[in-house]
């Protein structure tokens, strides 16, 4: 069956935080909730934690490295989750109950399977 | 058909065709007594011509076909495959205009050129988007489905908007514009009718259609000599077409006997809309009954162009205080025309010009089609 990325988008915090276990509880409930269609994913560090590395001039260039995420976004590009599903409307059922969808938001796209 | 012809591509020509068929002919031989079943024959037929077409490829398809044939597609399978067409095509996963071009493209047999000329894009645009919106449904699986009786209601007024917004789109073009723009309104009329005829039993459906034969009625009274749209406040009621007024309230009526534990949205602005037909005068239209529609949209779909509405209405029962003071406390409308000019209205009317000339200005400014800023310049000038 396909597979699909659920990227998650939600406030820039440190889940290693004792404030947030409630809200990482959530988490896991969904990961146990889900088990049989997950194929994985994992949580991030804060973006404070991000490095963004590009090479100028194409391959083989200069390494340039700079301090935070990629892109600044209203919520911050949290962590993911790997589904196996039939189709999208089930990858959407299944992505709403991510708690990241209910204050933030979760991007569903599909993973290009090469074949092997 | 896709099991009688197993190839979902094939099939969707087959019914598209058939529905292309059905739109064109039904007006015209008037609707036959089992249109399913003129639908399913139709759509056959069809499909064993494009099948021989292609049999220079490969004689074994149309012969293979002929024995998958039991001799009598169950009408239901029609049905079933357009309605999956059409959800597919209004999938919340697509943008609304791909959605608007999918469906002209697919349900309404609009060739790509056609598209784009009623809707204003270049032909090259118009390919890409629909190219895209192919790919993703494609590439992302957006199932070919109808969806569960739980997502139903939301798909289906999904749907209605989308069919809305083709409506809209030959609503607002003004007139001397291209005829295949302007028909837009009567194409969405029959995807409506179609939808109608494939749900009986779902009032979304009635509503809506029930909602464009009333907007359609007023039509005829819409534009005046000069080409300038007359507001409905200004319209001659007597060039309303009083047939079509008639379905549509008859429509409304039994849609609301269906749906008296739980309002729908469409029926419900079909309703507004059957008050405005149905007065003999704007002075006489029920403005209370007004505002309480209104009101119980509101419940159900709180949407900001609705509170404007619902204010304009509260302006023509209570006078233009209390209508601006509305306006005034919707929030989220700074980038909308027509909020500016209800408040241009509403102003004038207080007799305060200067302020009443910066709203209009304001209106111009965030896009109010040049018809109806003329309009409004005239209006603010008297």
């Amino acid at each position: 069956m396909p597979l699909y990325a659920a990227i998650t988008y939600t406030a820039d915090v440190d889940w290693t935080r004792p404030e947030f276990a409630a809200e990482l509880v959530e988490y896991n409930e969904f990961g146990a909730a889900a088990a049989a269609v997950l194929r994985g994913g994992k949580a991030l560090y804060p973006t404070a934690t991000a490095t963004t590395v590009r090479v100028t001039g194409g391959k083989g260039g200069d390494v340039v490295v700079s301090d935070g995420p990629y892109a600044e976004t209203k919520e911050a590009l949290t962590g993911f989750y790997l589904m196996e599903c039939a189709d999208l409307d089930e990858a959407v059922q299944l992505a709403a109950r991510i708690p990241a969808a209910w204050a933030g938001a979760v991007e569903v796209r599909p993973v290009i399977d090469f074949g092997n | 058909m896709v099991r009688v012809t197993g190839d979902v591509d094939l099939a969707e020509d087959a019914v598209q065709d058939a529905v292309v068929r059905a739109l064109e002919r039904w007006p015209v031989d008037g609707v036959p007594a089992s249109p399913r079943g003129w639908l399913v024959v139709t759509a056959k037929r069809r499909a064993v011509d494009l099948v021989r077409r292609e049999a220079r490829r490969s004689g074994k398809e149309a012969a293979a076909m002929m024995l998958a044939d039991p001799g009598g597609e169950p009408p239901e399978v029609v049905r079933d495959d357009l309605l999956r067409l059409i959800f597919t095509c209004c999938h919340p996963a697509l943008s609304e205009p791909a959605q608007v071009a999918l469906a002209l493209r697919t349900l309404g047999g609009f060739s790509t050129a056609e598209v784009g000329r009623a809707l204003l894009v270049p032909e090259a645009t118009m390919a890409k988007r629909l190219t895209r919106a192919k790919q993703k449904i494609a590439q992302a699986r957006i199932p070919y489905r109808v969806p569960a009786a739980e997502q139903l209601p939301g798909r289906l007024r999904a749907v209605a908007a989308t069919i809305y917004l083709i409506f809209n789109e030959g609503y607002a073009a003004g007139s001397g514009a291209d005829v295949l723009r302007t028909g837009l309104t009567g194409e969405a009329i029959r995807l409506a009718r179609l939808l109608v005829a494939l749900m009986p039993d779902e009032a979304t459906a009635a509503g809506l259609l029930a909602l464009l034969l009333l907007h359609d009625a007023r039509r005829p009274a819409r534009v005046d000599a000069a080409g300038l749209p007359v507001l409905l406040a200004d319209q001659d009621r007597s060039r309303w077409d009083a047939a079509t007024i008639r379905e549509g309230v008859e429509l409304v009526g039994a849609a609301l006997r269906r749906t008296s534990d739980r309002p729908d949205p469409y029926v419900v602005q079909a309703a507004i809309a059957a008050c405005h037909d149905l007065a003999p005068s704007y002075r006489a239209t029920p403005w209370d009954a007004v505002v309480s529609w209104y009101d119980v949209l509101l419940s159900i779909s709180d949407q900001p162009v609705a509170r404007l509405n619902r204010a304009a209405a509260v302006a023509e029962r209570d006078g233009p205080a209390a209508g601006l003071a509305l306006v005034d406390a919707i929030e989220g409308l700074d980038g909308y025309p027509w909020w500016h000019a209800s408040r241009a209205e509403l102003l004038h009317r207080l007799d305060r010009l200067p302020e009443a000339a910066d709203a209009g200005a304001r209106a111009v400014a965030c896009g109010l089609p040049a018809s109806q800023a003329e309009r409004l310049r005239r209006r603010l000038a008297s």
